[in-house]
């Protein structure tokens, strides 16, 4: 059995209100240098597929190719 | 002239669309998620709702369900299909409609009636543009997006159909969701699949304080005559 950790997260221009309300939070105590949160999904997978058939679980229903851009990592 | 909404897990506004249905005489059934055909129905309807748990992204599964095979090659074939809230989200999962649906920008969910202006008309829309509709809505996962290029496609093939704007129908400076260009509802390059975050099932009959949504639904059944006579009709 592989495992796989896939990180999701919006595609650049795309809003992220989670993220923005973070780094407004952040801002309000005191860390006022953060440019930028981004907030995404950590995806881990046992499972007995090959990296391409990964790759096709994420672009099919694990992400959304219009708004999200992931990244597949094989870890065991 | 028969509309079937399809219940998926989770889904929780079918039996408006029911009501709605049976308040102006058009005949509905359920369709289930889990099965392969429409059942011969001239129109279908994915409602609100939470389908299965709006897990992962809203729609992102339910966009897998074995009826919506059916529904595709429906779509595909000039079927007219509605996707109402969730039922939106579902439509852009499945690529039925262009972009996606994601959190409100202010991340509050928002539930109200606002007025929607139309823009152009479709198979479930057929209203003089600029003419203001009033429906409630009730969603997290509102904020439209697509890129430079949606848009512009959009806007130049009059497919956005309904936008947020003000009581009065002018331009707001952003929509209460975020979405982009105020989109409320797009429709198809057939103009036959609609997907809108607003819930006209909900405005139906006056007791429940507006008959906006009437206009949908008579539009799709080929329904005559005006709201207000219908609801006269039915008082």
């Amino acid at each position: 059995m592989a495992k796989y950790e896939i990180l999701v997260t919006y595609r650049t221009g795309i809003f992220d209100p989670a993220g923005e309300t973070a780094r407004r939070g952040l801002e309000q105590i005191g860390f006022t240098g953060v440019d930028k949160v981004s907030i995404g999904k950590f995806i881990q997978l046992d499972a007995d597929a090959t990296p391409d058939e990964v790759q096709v679980m994420c672009e099919k229903l694990l992400a959304n190719p219009v708004i999200e851009d992931f990244a597949i990592k094989s870890v065991g | 002239m028969k509309l079937g909404t399809i219940v998926f897990p989770g889904s929780n506004c079918e039996q408006d669309v029911a009501y709605a249905c049976e308040y102006l005489g058009i005949e509905h059934r359920y369709l289930w998620h889990n099965d392969r055909d429409l059942g011969g129905v001239d129109a279908v309807v994915l409602p609100g709702g939470f389908s299965y748990g709006d897990y992962l992204r809203c729609g992102a599964v339910a966009r897998f369900s074995p009826i919506m095979d059916a529904v595709s090659a429906f779509a595909a074939d000039g079927g007219r299909v509605l996707g109402i809230c969730n039922g939106f989200q579902v439509l852009t999962e499945a690529h039925l409609l262009p972009g996606a649906l994601i959190r409100n920008t202010g991340l509050k969910f928002i539930c109200r009636e606002l007025p929607l202006r139309v823009q152009a008309s479709c198979a479930w829309l057929n209203e003089p543009a600029g003419r203001v509709l009033r429906m409630p809505v009730a969603h997290n996962e509102g904020n439209f997006v697509c890129d430079d290029e949606t848009l512009a496609a959009l806007q130049a093939t009059d497919r956005i159909i309904l936008r947020y704007c003000a009581d009065d129908g002018g331009d707001l400076a952003c929509a209460p969701n975020g979405a982009r260009d105020c989109i409320a509802g797009i429709c198809n390059e057939g103009r036959n699949v609609f997907g809108l975050m607003p819930h006209p099932e909900r405005v139906i009959d006056p007791v429940c304080g507006g008959i906006d949504g009437q206009t949908i639904f008579r539009a799709v059944a080929g329904l005559t005559g005006t709201d207000a006579a219908a609801a006269a009709a039915a008082a």
